[in-house]
């Protein structure tokens, strides 16, 4: 009879076994290498224009239009025009102020009306849905005409309001919340109904925070959406000093000639708030997937 | 006074009926339990006490006061439910003062009740914990603790143990039963559990199909169950059913009109060596430490009997069982219902 001390050794793995049977990283045969290149050269694909855009920045006007990365006499000047240039300060304010505001009505009202079509049963809940989603398939260029007859109509045209009205909630957002609120149990709701919360309440300390991901996502989506909107800003607005940023920058330069070291040097500065945002909002996110990934 | 009367209580979807006119009158302190098949219409009978779900017809009292139009806040309840509704992102001590944000007392007061109510629970040392900290077991009384925090008249389970093991189950029905004796409200516990059924209650309400099949204590419905289906859902293993005809004359205590089903649990049915009432082979054997079951194959049907662990007949041997007169319960066979026997 062995004895109950006569554990095993662990098993040793031998030279050969490791060589037939390898377990550390690395490519492993064709299929691996082939995936490596095509993932290496997507990401080459993905960084060129932020090198590139980095890189021109960096230029003086008259070495532009050479296709070298590394720039010959590198300078900071083009940062210090731009940023004493005041019409950039305020687009970037601009854009900031507008992104902003559209981000956080779209956090509230999305999720308020997705959380209502999908918790409450009322007569005409289905056609509403359908009705939000539908707008969905209605493109930008088409709405435009529209939204710039009722801003003069309305007198919105060269203002902050006319720029943000078009964009406060989305049928996107709404979509995506409606769906989120699926995952809250009826339970969570009804318990909170009995300990004498109203609806409102509900959805704020109850609902809300236990879809926190979803709200981040949605956040990231709108803001960067908004961050980077051109056409109806570029359409509303007449003022330079109301111009959001991608409108003030493509107009950089004079009527002759476009200052691509001036517009390549605005853009680099405003992907700083876009990281910021993304930064932020991802720890919630990830936050979020560790959360429901344990069972509560 | 928190008695709670049900009185021609009527339930539709739309089209379908699911609750068919429940009389249940509860007296204040009472434990009772519904119990009954997946679907019979447990937890929508809980739900329209607590008012969470719409009334159809008839009425619901609470404290001799007729809620059908109150608010599930104004109905001086609380409720539990089976996936427990403790929220994630609060910790332990949020999650039970949860219950008392709506409630206007001073802020050091609430904290007091919560500090209390842990001790109860015996969770002092977790309330700053989050519920994915806590085991199955911790977090049902988390939901507990804050059902009890605002000292409601009347408590609502909803198969509250349903998610927990076996052993725990056990456990938790123990800490349940101590604490109703403890704070002596009113509690209505809908499982489809018998045994636990037969544990806790008070009073055992059997349903099926949205009707209230029997209500009684436990020992009421387990000695002189009012039908078939709740001779047959009441007790593990389930009741033997035997025609009446099949039996030996005479076995019948008095002679009834119609065709009868005579009832005996496998509790009651045992291994004889004169008069038996049925004989047959045994099929199957299933040791239960004190006693053998044993699965007979008879003239009427397999049954269920027990032996005697230390001399239990053996696999395809041929055994006679018989019971005492006492313990058959004679039904009618058309209807289930119990036929009273002299
Ligand atoms: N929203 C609804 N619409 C239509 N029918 C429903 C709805 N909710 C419940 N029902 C029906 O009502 C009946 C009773 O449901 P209920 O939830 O009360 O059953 P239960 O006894 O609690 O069952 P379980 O043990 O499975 O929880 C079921 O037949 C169910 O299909
Ligand atoms: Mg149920």
């Amino acid at each position: 009879m062995a004895s109950l001390t006569d554990v095993p050794a662990p098993a040793k793995p031998t030279t050969e076994g490791l060589l037939r049977n390898p377990t550390g990283r690395g490519p492993r045969g064709h299929g691996q290498a082939v995936r490596w290149i095509l993932l290496f050269l997507g990401g080459v694909l993905m960084v060129m224009p932020l090198v590139y855009m980095v890189s021109t920045s960096l230029k003086w006007p008259h070495e532009v239009y050479d296709v070298n990365l590394i720039p010959e006499e590198p300078t900071i000047e083009n940062y210090t025009y731009v940023l004493e240039d005041g019409r950039f300060y305020d687009w970037f304010v601009n854009s900031l102020v507008i992104a902003t505001i559209t981000t956080i009505s779209n956090v509230l009202f999305d999720s308020l009306v997705g959380y209502t079509l999908c918790k409450f049963r009322f007569p005409g809940r289905q056609l509403v849905f359908i009705a939000i989603l539908s707008t969905l398939m209605i493109p930008t260029e088409m709405l435009v005409i529209p939204w710039y007859l009722m801003s003069q109509q309305f007198g919105w045209l060269d203002s902050y309001w006319g720029i943000m009205f078009p964009g406060l909630m989305t049928a996107f957002g709404t979509f995506l919340m409606k769906q989120f609120f699926e995952s809250v149990p009826d339970d969570f709701l009804e318990a909170a109904r009995i300990d004498g919360l109203n609806e409102l309440q509900i959805w704020w300390t109850v609902a809300m925070p236990l879809v926190k991901p979803a709200l981040a996502a949605l956040a990231i989506f709108v803001f960067l959406g908004n961050w980077t909107a051109f056409l109806w800003p570029l359409i509303v607005t007449n003022s330079v000093e109301l111009y959001t940023l991608p409108v003030g920058l493509s107009g950089f330069g004079d009527e002759v000639d476009v200052a691509w070291e001036l517009i390549m040097t605005g853009a680099a500065i405003s992907t700083i708030p876009t990281l910021v945002v993304f930064l932020i909002f991802q720890r919630f996110i990830i936050r979020g997937v560790v959360m429901a990934g344990l069972k509560g | 006074m928190a008695d709670i009367a049900i009185a021609d209580l009527i339930k539709r979807y739309g089209e379908t009926q699911v609750l068919h006119g429940i009389d249940l009158d509860i007296r204040d302190g009472e434990f009772v339990v519904l119990v009954g098949p997946s679907g019979c219409g447990k937890s929508t009978t809980l739900r329209m006490i607590a008012g969470l779900e719409e009334i159809s017809g008839g009425t619901v009292s609470i404290g001799g006061r007729v809620v059908n139009d109150l608010e599930p806040k104004d109905r001086d309840i609380a409720m539990v439910f089976q996936n427990y509704a403790i929220y994630p992102h609060m910790t332990v001590r949020k999650n039970i003062g949860f219950g008392l944000r709506a409630a206007r007392m001073p802020r050091a007061d609430k904290e007091r009740r919560i500090d209390e109510v842990a001790a109860l629970l015996d969770m002092t040392a977790l309330l700053d914990r989050k519920p994915s900290q806590l085991s199955g077991g911790q977090r049902q009384r988390v939901a507990i603790g804050r059902a009890m925090v605002r000292d409601p008249a009347v408590f609502l389970f909803d198969e509250p143990l349903s998610n927990l093991d076996a052993q725990l189950r056990t456990q938790m029905r123990l800490e349940i039963k101590k604490l109703h004796q403890r704070v002596g409200s009113t509690i209505v516990f809908v499982t489809h559990d018998q045994v636990e059924a037969m544990t806790l209650a008070d009073r055992i309400v059997i349903m099926k199909d949205g009707h209230i099949q029997q209500v009684g204590t436990p020992d009421e419905v387990y000695r002189s169950p009012a039908n078939t289906f709740v001779a047959r859902f009441i007790g593990a293993p389930s009741m033997n059913l035997l025609d009446g005809a099949s039996l030996p004359p005479g076995t019948v205590p008095r002679a009834s009109d119609g065709a009868v089903l005579v009832g005996i649990r496998p509790d009651d049915l045992h291994p004889v060596t004169d008069a038996p009432l049925v004989e047959g082979r045994v099929t199957v054997r299933e040791p239960l430490g004190p006693d053998t079951l044993i699965y007979v194959d008879t003239p009427s049907g397999e049954v269920v009997a027990k032996a005697d662990a230390r001399t239990p007949p053996a696999v395809g041997a041929t055994v006679r069982l018989g019971a005492a007169a006492q313990d058959l319960h004679v039904f009618d066979a058309a209807s289930g219902a119990a036929l009273r026997v002299a």
